[in-house]
């Protein structure tokens, strides 16, 4: 017990201090899933809006797929991802593999699934004839988005935030794809599976710490954003 | 000089039952129609089609002014403007919802001020102009749905069922306010609506939908 005490007084100090190894760390974390979730947010909403606003032959087959992808694990999309950016794969050209990219590419997809499904069922509870109304009114397409955007901000943003979660707490696919290359690729959850190994429980930590604040924020923001649109 | 609409031949299917079947008519400035027919007669379908917002599976629908076709644009859409049988609030107040077509117009600022705070006195809905548009109760929602478009002065307006959910007081307040926007604008107005003595005293022409055919009373 006093070793795990000792640790953690260690890793608040190593917080605290703002070491360089770590701020490194938790810097390029933050860089590659915010990267990954605007692109994600850029693909994904206009997609959605796009999914709800047609109708056409396999729109529920697309939507089911996507929820599938909801649960998919990160790993599989690692193991996928690194068979299309290997050299003898069909991306292999591009010469992606374990650079901050790959990490971008994959987070991409596991976040993508986050915000096309969860901005869909938001859309999905408004009243179609809203659509009429905005046309009718003279909206053309991308004043509709934006005001379907308007309309179902909470769902969208709520959309955001479980993408985020997702992606900053993942390892399987970032491992995969990234190799946890020091000051290259070697984010938060890349960073605490080596230090484990190493035996360095102090970084560890103070990396866990910080992905535990990260996902508390997160939810906060959430748990606040739920509350308001029950009012 | 506003806009003519002419429809050929229009026909409209849903799930294997006709609902609109070889419907042909002309509708001109400065007239107000009533077309009139029980529930599930396709009064709706018909409204939409003419509103450009259905296409129908066979047949024409074109705008005309001064004899030249229009083409259907955005230009010609914004000239239309259909009130829902079932009016849907937007997120925001009641001066938002009201000014929304206005803002999609690109209007300054002032002119948006000046027409929806006319619009609000009209409509009695001044009071409420800072009120959560979702929280009125089904009469002011059915108001505010009429206001929306009236706001935008259309050269064409198409009332579905404009009467539903209002009491006697406000009944009087948007017969006496289409009867106005007529007198002054005028475009033409089409109402469907179950409610044939409410209306027949201001229309010009009272058509019905029969097994889908399009029928002058």
């Amino acid at each position: 017990m006093e070793f795990i005490i000792d640790s953690l007084k260690e890793a608040i100090k190593l917080i605290v201090k703002l070491d360089r190894e770590f701020l490194e760390i938790v810097l390029l974390s933050l860089k590659i899933s915010g990267v990954a979730l605007i692109i994600s947010i850029i693909v994904g909403l206009p997609f959605t809006f796009f999914l709800y606003y047609k109708d056409f032959f396999l729109k529920r087959v697309i939507i089911i797929l996507i929820n599938t992808f909801l649960g998919i694990p990160t790993v599989v999309v690692g193991l996928f991802l690194f068979l299309i950016l290997s050299r003898s794969g069909p991306l292999g050209f591009l010469g992606l593999l374990y650079t901050p990219y790959a990490i971008i590419v994959a987070q991409f997809f596991l976040s993508l699934p986050y915000i096309i499904s969860i901005t869909f069922s938001s859309l999905e509870k408004l009243d179609k004839e809203i659509l009429i109304a905005y046309k009718t009114l003279g909206a053309n397409t991308l004043q509709i988005f934006l005001s379907l955007l308007k309309e179902v901000r909470y769902g969208v943003l709520t959309a955001i935030c479980s993408g985020f979660g997702r992606i900053i707490s993942e390892i399987g696919a970032v491992l995969i794809v990234g190799g946890n290359i020091a000051h290259y690729t070697r984010v938060m959850t890349t960073a605490i599976a080596l230090e484990i190994d190493k035996g360095n429980f102090i970084l560890a930590l103070a990396l866990g710490l910080i992905l535990l604040a990260i996902t508390f924020v997160v939810n906060l923001f959430l748990y606040f954003l739920h509350k308001n649109m029950k009012k | 000089m506003g806009v003519n609409i002419q429809i050929c031949n229009v026909k409209k299917t849903y799930k294997n039952k006709i609902i609109l079947d070889d419907c042909s008519y002309s509708f001109h400035e400065n007239k107000t129609y009533l077309i009139y027919g029980p529930n599930g007669s396709g009064k709706t379908t018909l409204l939409r089609i003419l509103a450009l917002l259905e296409k129908p599976d066979d047949g024409d629908v074109a705008y005309f002014f001064k004899n030249f076709r229009l083409k259907k644009n955005l230009d010609l859409y914004r000239r239309i403007t259909y009130v829902q049988t079932n009016v849907v609030a937007f997120n925001g107040t009641v001066y938002e919802n009201i000014s929304y077509g206005l803002k999609i117009r690109n209007f300054s600022k002032k002119e948006i001020e000046n027409r929806v705070n006319n619009i609000l006195h009209l409509f009695n809905l001044y009071e409420k102009a800072n009120e959560d548009a979702k929280l009125l109760s089904s009469g002011e929602i059915r108001k505010l749905g009429l206001a929306r478009a009236f706001v935008l002065q259309p050269e064409v307006l198409f009332l579905d069922e404009p009467t539903n959910n209002l009491d006697e007081k406000n009944l009087e307040l948007i017969k006496n306010i289409i009867i106005e926007y007529k007198k002054n604008n005028g475009c033409i107005i089409v109402i469907a609506t179950l409610d044939i003595s409410f209306f027949e005293n201001f229309s010009d022409e009272i058509l019905t939908l029969k097994e889908g055919k399009l029928i002058k009373l």
